[in-house]
């Protein structure tokens, strides 16, 4: 395609050798941090003199770009318009790379990025593929189109999906779609979509409910709200779809109200679609009628409960109850309910356009698809990442994410929030899978990934997360109130220095019965962080209650800040720092902190110039 | 609207598809995409769209130029983003564009058509709309 595209205007250039018109030809070469060190600027400067020396100055333009990831493949080259990618390239290459890109516009096979035969036999990716890591499904029309602007989806096939539903299939050959697709909750918990949606299908009644769980509340997480934010009319598509599978009228969105642009979009999406009518009463004259409703959640995280969800709904208090009876057959005022989460619904047009086979060609066998994750933490490239079921960890944080901050050693990533758990170095390698999270020790989760380095404590991480889900327990069932509350003491007790032998098992024993008895997986899941983190670093909680120590300093009440008085010189900065005012010294003389009145807070041993202040 | 009918959503879609160019290489018009998700509002995607708008203003440009909003390109570290595509360029993503960058973006590629050095993201997958329907 490249070879014929015409050009209107623009920089084309005559190619210094048969006097044809030409693209001109662009060079990126990654400017980001990794690749610095990895000598990208050398590169850089070599290419331009290539160039110049060439005489092909007036063909190529040559730029520093920011992080394009592949840090430990560095330094990367990036051709377009042709899209081809290169890595570790070396000053060397830089005359080589010239000629033939920019001269002979080949390219130069050798350096030519290829996908590792391990990635290939993990996961599965149509056929084309470049060198992107990344596949997008769910956030198809994410940063593409105006989220606003109802015409722009139906330019990128909107509302196909639910023509083609209405007109060409019967509800029972929607489920089977779905099934052949593999698609499976991406809420966490994994439960196959077609089966769900079959199941509800089939239970008796003449009122049923969709209901779509747009209540994201892991901290750090913010996959659900991208999507909406970017693309709310995948959902709203996809919601009519399962009305016409299942037999409902009605269905509902339960937010969050934190979320507000989220919400004015959906409101603008839905309006939209009433008036095109693609949603309301008989929806592009097929005689199914199906009307969607905004419901507000006040930010309790139990209300991401799917039980607790439908009784905030009615007008009730948000707590879970027991299961069964699931939703399936009484779900919403006790009729039958579809709940699925954002994420899950906005696979299904495309499930249903490109068909069921399609997208189980993609991902690992049991897990299919994609999955969107949200990677933030102490990670180069933060930022919201969609990839192929079977991706291995290690492709996200250091392919993808560009590697550690500052050069840090990585520790560990949490996947799951707060019901999930800490994978460590040993398993980066492992596929991303339902099940192989689960026998990590972790989970899928809704996909929020906190990476930590060396300078985070799993202890304190650990009580951050538990302290979250004392705050966000409903109190009904005693397992979680009550086991919640003791871990949370037992893990300050250990962060202040004031650990005992014995604490571990304690810490382990309430897990086991937090996670067999409580009532939800509030509760069942709570445990996690503190039972995945004592499995892999139980040397580190064990030097918290025996020499009341904490490695990375992050505990406050287990360091001590003192200064060296042969390397102070009294100048008497630290002490200017000191919001405790609690550091004293004479001019040019050595200074002392006055431990007694010392807040920790560490501002003196950042300020000094000399590393005088030592952290212990 | 009148309430649509399969055919009338079809023929509508035609007609979307060539006033909503969004293939991810050569672009009819010149476009600006400024990238209006929460995160983006957040690291100060308004004050881009501002600059954006008044640069192009300054340059008379108001009638070719096409100005959208879109959801999060996914590139949290680098925010606020900003596509652009002009004509016979390859279209690109700028990152941490502040009012400054983005007064740059208008001069430089849009008017004089040269790429900035030190902005550019890399693009994080292809496009999988644009292919055809159906199990290929």
């Amino acid at each position: 395609m490249d070879g014929d595209r015409k050009i209107a205007e623009g920089p084309a250039v005559r190619g210094a050798r048969d006097g044809v018109v030409a693209e001109k030809q662009y060079l990126l070469v990654c400017g980001g941090e990794g690749c610095q060190s990895g000598k990208s600027e050398e590169l850089f400067l070599a290419l331009h003199q290539q160039a110049e020396a060439q005489g092909l100055k007036n063909e190529v333009q040559i730029i520093r770009t920011g992080c394009f990831g592949f840090c430990e493949k560095g330094p990367v080259v990036k051709v377009l318009p042709s899209d081809a990618f290169y890595c570790g390239v070396g000053v060397e290459d830089a005359a080589e790379l010239i000629a033939e890109r920019v001269g002979a516009r080949r390219d130069v096979g050798r350096l030519v990025y290829r996908k590792e035969a391990r990635l290939a036999a993990t996961t599965r990716v149509p056929e084309g593929g470049s060198y992107n890591k990344q596949f997008r499904i769910v956030l198809r029309n994410c940063g593409v189109i105006d989220p606003e602007n109802i015409d722009e989806y139906i330019a990128r096939e909107g509302y196909a999906a639910l023509a083609k539903v209405l007109f060409e299939m019967r509800p029972e050959e929607v489920v089977e779609e779905l099934k052949t697709s593999g698609l499976r909750g991406r809420g966490g918990a994994g439960f196959p979509t077609g089966v769900k949606w079959e199941l509800t299908r089939v239970a008796p009644g003449d009122v049923k409910y969709v209901i779509c769980n747009a209540d994201e509340g892991d901290p750090g997480a913010y996959m659900d709200r991208a999507t909406i934010e970017g693309d709310p009319h995948s959902v709203v598509e996809a919601m009519a779809i399962c009305g016409y599978t299942v037999g409902a009228t009605k269905g509902y969105v339960y937010i969050r109200a934190e979320y507000p642009l989220a919400i004015e979009r959906l409101k603008i999406a839905i309006g939209q679609a009433e008036e095109y009518g693609l949603l309301g009463k008989d929806i592009l004259g097929s005689g199914v009628d199906f009307e969607l409703e905004i419901r507000l959640g006040a930010g309790a995280f139990v209300c991401g409960e799917e039980t607790a969800l439908m009784r905030s709904l009615e007008g009730n208090r948000g707590m879970p109850v027991p299961k069964p009876p699931y939703p399936a057959t009484s779900g919403l005022w006790k009729k039958p309910t579809v709940i699925n989460n954002v994420e899950t619904f906005a696979n299904v047009p495309m499930v249903i356009l490109k068909g069921g086979r399609w997208f189980a060609s993609i991902g690992t066998e049991k897990s299919t698809g994609t999955k969107v994750f949200a990677l933030t933490g102490k990670i180069n490239n933060s930022g919201l990442v969609e990839v192929p079921m079977g991706t291995t960890l290690r492709e996200i944080i250091f392919d993808i994410g560009g590697g550690i901050r500052g050069g840090k050693k990585f520790k560990g990533v949490q996947t799951g929030g707060p019901s999930g758990g800490i994978i460590t170095e040993n398993d980066l390698d492992a596929p991303i899978s339902y099940e192989s999270l689960s026998a990590l020790g972790s989970m899928m989760g809704s996909g929020g990934m906190i990476v930590m380095d060396e300078d985070d404590c799993v202890v304190d991480v650990s009580k951050f997360y538990m302290e979250f889900c004392v705050d966000e327990s409903c109190g009904k069932c005693a397992p979680c109130r009550i086991g919640t509350n003791q871990m949370h003491s037992i893990l300050e007790r250990i962060t202040k220095g004031e650990g005992e032998e014995g604490d571990l098992a304690k810490l382990e024993k309430i897990g086991q019965a937090m996670t067999k008895a409580s009532l939800c997986m509030l509760g069942g899941s709570a445990a996690n962080p503190t039972i995945s983190t004592i499995r892999h670093f139980r040397e580190e909680y064990e030097e918290h209650i025996r020499d009341h120590r904490c490695r990375s300093g992050s505990c406050k009440a287990l360091v001590t800040y003192s200064i060296s008085a042969e390397k102070c010189i009294g100048c008497g900065l630290c002490a200017r720092h000191c919001p405790a005012s609690c550091i004293a010294g004479e001019r040019k003389g050595p200074h002392v902190i006055d431990l007694g009145r010392c807040i920790k807070c560490g501002a003196c041993f950042t300020s000094c110039k000399f590393g005088a202040v030592v952290k212990a | 609207m009148a309430k649509m009918t399969p055919a009338s959503l079809e023929e509508h879609r035609v007609a979307m598809k060539a006033k909503h160019p969004t293939t991810l290489q050569a672009s009819p018009t010149t476009r600006i995409v400024v990238g209006m998700g929460t995160c983006g509002i957040a690291a100060g995607a308004r004050a881009a769209w501002e600059e954006l708008r008044k640069s192009v203003a300054e340059f008379g440009l108001e009638d070719e130029v096409q100005m959208k909003q879109t959801g999060c390109m996914g590139l949290c570290q680098v925010e606020p983003t900003v596509e652009i595509a002009v004509p016979g360029m390859p279209t690109v993503i700028y990152g941490r564009v502040t009012a400054e960058v983005a007064k740059r973006l208008v001069r430089k590629h849009i008017v004089e058509k040269t790429l900035i050095d030190g902005h550019i993201q890399d693009r994080p997958a292809g496009d999988i709309v644009a292919t055809n329907r159906g199990d290929e």
